[in-house]
């Protein structure tokens, strides 16, 4: 799983109410989601988010709601990948199942800035702004989590009969 | 290995002797939970697969509360999409209007749970549950349809961060002013991906209210679940309401946690939380004088008999301020009938309150009292987000339901203990 990506970034404790509000959820259309993705914290989001670009932002990304509208919402905007500092973990797991690939990487998350060009392979567990040139090492995913993300999210998973 | 509650609930459901932290594990489910925003995307997922049933037609739950009563034409077909498909697959508890309540509310008092379960919903308060000795907890809606196709769900098995709770809380003070006073303490954050695991000889004093308001807010730590030791209290509860039988499972003596922390349930104070995250805990000693345009006293955090009972009290043949608007919600049909009957209901009109069908509604900034822009509220919900109840550039300030009540009389945030005799 490879990523290359412009670097749009967010501070700490982006909560699921900004990212998709509520007043939104009376729909689970992809497009209309994403039509309304970030609009209370970054109302230049949607008009500026191009496909393949990545999220850096703070701790504690994704927290409150369950909300799966929140990873959809980001994904059917064009987004490849969230790198954070750290997640909440119902927006963690729904990532996985849903299929946005997401990565803790504090230091990365740190030092990328806005606009940079990245790359993330996260086979290997690299990130690589190429704007600055830096370099940075990630964990890989568990096996368990690997082998959901391999057969395209939960639900194919169950449809394969690897989980049963 | 040693284990702590929760890992002897998963291990359990697992099939396991032992489970330790950081292990993933695939375990079986005894309930799956969504709502009417949560279910019409896990009803999609789960038509993916083609199954003509649920694992078990008696351990799904759908209940209609968010957006219900229907606030607009796409609720309405998101509600039906769930009452089409619960008819089609026999579910047999489908909480619709009329009959539901809000959910976490809702599903301890119909019984649904019972100590030693291990329950998921499609709602990030599902935590809630743990008050009754259960391990739940909050997953998305893909889960949620995984859970209605197989009956089983992965999890991470947690550590743990254990919270011993001696003493007894002064009056007007309940859960809300723990789980605040906590959250303050360990903030948003504190508690990411654990376990918190409340005992302690101050359990004994903390009512079934108290303890589900507090486990409800165990996901605003960032916590997996919060879970309360069984006792006698938790036993009877569940008998009162429920035909299941509990499974107690307590920590082992030398299980390891993270960290202990000791809490004093005599040195809690009203606690407030500020805009615009609820670890921004305040006591009135550092609150000065902020008027308030709204009230809400309800939600799956404070709208039990108990929260209603206490603000009635403080209420009881006094008046609301001037343009300070309040609305009550009682979160079942049972809270609104038993308060109906207690005249409480006639309390809180004759104060200037409206009182509401259950409801979420402006919890979530829904319905039924969205803020404009630089409005404030202090309400007994949950979370205050920015946007979290209408306008951006709106407030909101989490208290408990006697702060609430005292701040509606007065027109300002004010503490329960300024308008009654402590
Ligand atoms: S009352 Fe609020 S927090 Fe509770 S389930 Fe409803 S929207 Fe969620």
């Amino acid at each position: 799983m490879k990523y290359t990506g412009n670097i749009i970034k967010y501070g700490d404790n982006i909560d699921t109410d900004v990212i998709i509000p509520a007043r939104y959820l009376n729909t689970s259309d992809h497009a209309e989601l994403a039509s309304h993705c970030m609009e209370d914290i970054d109302k230049t989001f949607v008009s500026r988010v191009q496909q393949g670009d990545i999220i850096a932002a703070g701790w504690n990304f994704g927290c409150g709601s369950s909300r799966e509208h929140a990873p959809i919402a980001i994904k059917a905007s064009g987004v490849s990948l969230v790198i954070a500092k750290s997640f909440a973990r119902i927006f963690y797991r729904n990532s996985i199942n849903i299929g946005l690939a997401i990565v803790e990487c504090p230091e990365a998350a740190e030092a990328i800035a806005e606009g940079d060009k990245v790359e993330a392979d996260l086979d290997n567990g690299v990130i690589r702004d190429l704007t600055t040139g830096r370099e940075f090492k990630t964990a890989p995913f568990p096996e368990f989590v690997q082998k959901i993300i391999e057969n395209g999210g939960l639900m194919e998973s169950i449809a394969r009969g690897v989980i049963r | 290995m040693a284990m702590t509650m929760t890992q002897k609930i998963l291990a359990a459901h697992a099939g396991l002797e032992s489970v330790q932290s950081g292990q993933l594990i695939l375990a079986d489910l005894d309930l799956v939970l969504g709502n009417d925003i949560t279910s019409p995307v896990a009803i999609k997922e789960f038509a993916k697969l083609g199954k003509d049933s649920v694992f078990d037609n008696n351990k799904v739950t759908m209940v209609m509360d968010h957006f219900a009563p229907n606030k607009d034409i796409k609720a309405a077909e998101q509600c039906r999409m769930c009452r089409d498909f619960c008819g089609e697959k026999n579910i047999t508890h489908f909480y619709d209007v009329g009959e539901m309540g809000i959910e976490h509310a809702l599903l301890p008092e119909k019984g649904l749970v019972t100590a030693g379960n291990l329950v998921i919903g499609a709602d990030s308060h599902t935590c809630t549950y743990g008050a009754l000795g259960a391990f739940s907890t909050g997953v998305g809606s893909t889960d949620m349809a995984c859970g209605m196709a197989v009956g089983k769900a992965w999890f991470k098995v947690p550590s743990a961060i254990k919270f011993v709770l001696t003493g007894k809380l002064r009056k007007y003070v309940s859960g809300k002013d723990v789980i605040l006073h906590i959250i303050g303490k360990i903030g948003v954050d504190g508690a990411l991906y654990k376990s918190m695991e409340f005992t302690g000889e101050g359990l004994s004093s903390l009512s079934m209210d108290d303890r589900l308001c507090i486990a409800n807010m165990a996901i605003e730590a960032g916590a997996k679940n919060g879970i309360f030791e069984v006792d006698d209290t938790t036993l009877s509860y569940i008998r009162e309401h429920s035909g299941a039988e509990p499974k107690v499972y307590s920590a082992d003596p030398d299980a390891e946690y993270d960290e202990v922390i000791n809490i004093d349930l005599s040195e809690i104070e009203p606690t407030v939380a500020f805009p615009h995250l609820p670890g921004n805990a305040r006591t009135f000693s550092e609150i000065g004088e902020i008027r308030i345009d709204q009230v809400v006293i309800g939600s799956c955090t404070n709208g039990r008999i108990e929260d209603l009972r206490t603000a009635a009290e403080i209420l009881r043949g006094r008046r609301a301020a001037k343009n300070v608007r309040v609305i009550v919600i009682p979160a079942t049909q049972q809270v609104y009938l038993d308060a109906m009957e207690e005249g409480l209901l006639k309390v809180f009109i004759e104060a200037g309150a409206v009182v509401s069908t259950p409801t979420c509604g402006p919890c979530l900034g829904g319905h039924m009292g969205i803020l404009a822009a630089g409005e404030r509220a202090v309400t007994t919900t949950n979370r205050n987000f920015v946007g979290r109840m209408g306008h951006v550039e709106s407030e909101v300030y989490l208290a408990s339901p006697t702060t609430a009540a005292a701040s509606a009389l007065t027109g300002r945030i004010t503490s329960p203990w300024e308008v009654m005799e402590k």
